[in-house]
């Protein structure tokens, strides 16, 4: 059966076209996709993600069961609220799911994506009863992201009661008020917060930021820009049997101290100190594309030291021009070109480093 | 919700068909169609003179969103093609029915044309 969020009846009044996600009906757009990413590269926008999980982790070994559960290290989160990015990998090191975890008060809170929901609690119930911690999936709260150069100071309109608090959140923080949570989080490239609150507060809120300017935007828009702010999504650029180190997810493994033994480690370790020289091994690149039509998808992409593939793909509204994340063959070079199998017939493309758009501007060379 | 012409004639992969006086159809797609596919950023379409049988593949239009295919609804010569959806493909979405056409086709049977949807039949077609 398909789920609705606290929020369904505000896409019904905003217009949103609504279509099946993950078992949730959720607003695809409210009208055009395009004029939804452009209010939140250069205003304000904002979108229902309360089919996200948050789930409360308690106990005195919390700590811990978060460094056997995740790649990255929760022991970098030396504040109240600061949050962290990571890969939660199976005994074979393919990807559960992406998430993140934020240190609060009491102890952490971890967010989770929808379709994986049901799956990750599985996977960690047995390890969080290994450190004798508590999980409390927090079904109660929707979550509204708002995003864009001006999400802040609409954010701040809506809700007066909390600027001092939105002022006072660095980069990848978050701190409650009373139920609700604010975090200085997002997936657009573009400065913002992410805003979980009590299911009933929700509407209101909304209308409040609708009030104060902020656009609604749809689950298109939020594919275009998470793409152009060159993120992973789950299902797309990584699942249970692809590695995080083809995935362009490196980065958020810590692997000192060498004696953290995260699930998944001996396989990430030996693929890391093998990966090198091997002509098999893959990894993320962005590609851009000027010619006729749109890279997407599974298309093949071929190179001089073997073939890969587009693991998402769009027309970027922002540079009007196609772009993509792929897994190529290790050797491929940034600056590198390329083709790829567009419909049958093979077209031009080049190789960039991720991401393609930050701040509502171009990035990459 | 959608618009659905009285004067068209349609197919269920979601062209619609007008004949012309000089004898050639125009074609386009529908409404509805450029509904489902969102924001058009680039469309496709066959040469001048290229000789399709009904159902061939007639081009390609791309929305943010997804690729779709265009078939050529019924057997027959292209004699025209929408030149200005190479600049303006959002037309697709503002004006399906007008100036967003994709092509003009000579039917190889101009009967052909007679066994294609009505406007109610399209309706009913796509639960409108």
């Amino acid at each position: 059966m398909s789920q609705r969020t606290p929020l369904f009846d505000a896409h019904l009044a905003a217009n949103g076209k609504i279509v099946d996600f993950a078992g949730w009906e959720m607003p695809i757009n409210y009208g055009s996709q395009i004029k939804e990413h452009e209010a939140v590269r250069t205003d304000a926008g904002m979108f229902d993600v309360s089919h996200m999980t948050a789930v409360d982790v308690r106990g005195e070994r919390a700590t811990e069961f978060f460094q056997k559960l995740i790649g990255n290290d929760v022991a970098k989160l030396g504040f109240e609220g600061k949050a962290l990015y990571s890969g939660m990998y199976n005994e074979a090191g393919g990807v559960i799911d992406d998430l993140i975890v934020y240190r609060t008060h009491k102890g952490y809170r971890v967010v989770v994506n929808a379709g994986t929901t049901d799956k990750d609690l599985a996977w960690m119930q047995p390890i969080a009863a290994q450190f004798h911690v508590e999980l409390m999936p927090r079904r109660d709260l929707a979550m509204i992201a708002v995003q864009g150069p001006n999400a802040i100071a609409k954010t701040k309109a809506a809700k007066p009661e909390v600027a001092a608090l939105i002022d006072s959140l660095q980069v990848f923080q978050g701190l409650p008020h009373g139920e609700w949570f604010f975090a200085r989080t997002g997936y657009t490239g573009e400065d913002g917060l992410e805003i979980s609150m009590p299911a009933a507060e929700a509407i209101p809120f909304w209308n409040k930021l609708l009030e104060a300017g902020v656009a609604p935007a749809g689950l298109g828009a939020r594919d275009t820009l998470r793409l152009e702010a060159g993120m992973n999504l789950y299902g797309n650029e990584m699942d249970d049997a692809v590695s995080p180190l083809a995935a362009g997810m490196g980065w958020t493994i810590v692997w000192e101290p060498a004696s953290r033994d995260f699930v998944g480690r001996k396989v990430l370790e030996k693929e890391k100190a093998e990966r090198a020289g091997s002509a098999s091994v893959l990894k993320q690149v962005g590609l851009v594309y000027e010619g006729k039509g749109v890279l997407r998808g599974h298309m093949k992409v071929v190179t001089t030291v073997g073939d890969g593939e587009i693991t998402s793909g769009t027309f970027s509204p922002t540079l009007q021009i196609s772009i993509a994340m792929a897994r190529v063959p290790l050797a491929v070079k940034v600056g590198d070109a390329v083709q790829v199998d567009i419909r049958g017939t093979l077209q031009p493309a080049r190789v960039v480093k991720i991401p393609f758009v930050r701040n509502g501007k171009k990035v990459f060379e | 919700m959608s618009n659905i012409p009285s004067d068209l004639k349609y197919v269920a992969s979601h062209e619609w068909l007008r004949l012309e006086a000089d004898g050639s159809v125009t074609v386009g797609i529908t409404d509805h169609a450029q509904g489902l596919l969102g924001d058009v950023v680039y469309v496709e379409v066959p040469g001048v003179g290229a000789v399709l049988a009904a159902d061939d593949g007639a081009g390609v239009v791309e929305s943010v969103k997804s690729a779709s295919d265009v078939y050529a609804p019924i057997a027959g010569e292209i004699v025209a093609v929408n030149e200005t959806l190479a600049d303006t493909p959002d037309t697709v979405n503002s004006d399906p029915y007008g100036a967003g056409w994709f092509f003009k086709i000579k039917p190889a049977n101009a009967a052909d044309l007679e066994g294609l949807m009505s406007a109610a039949a399209y309706a009913e077609e796509i639960g409108a």
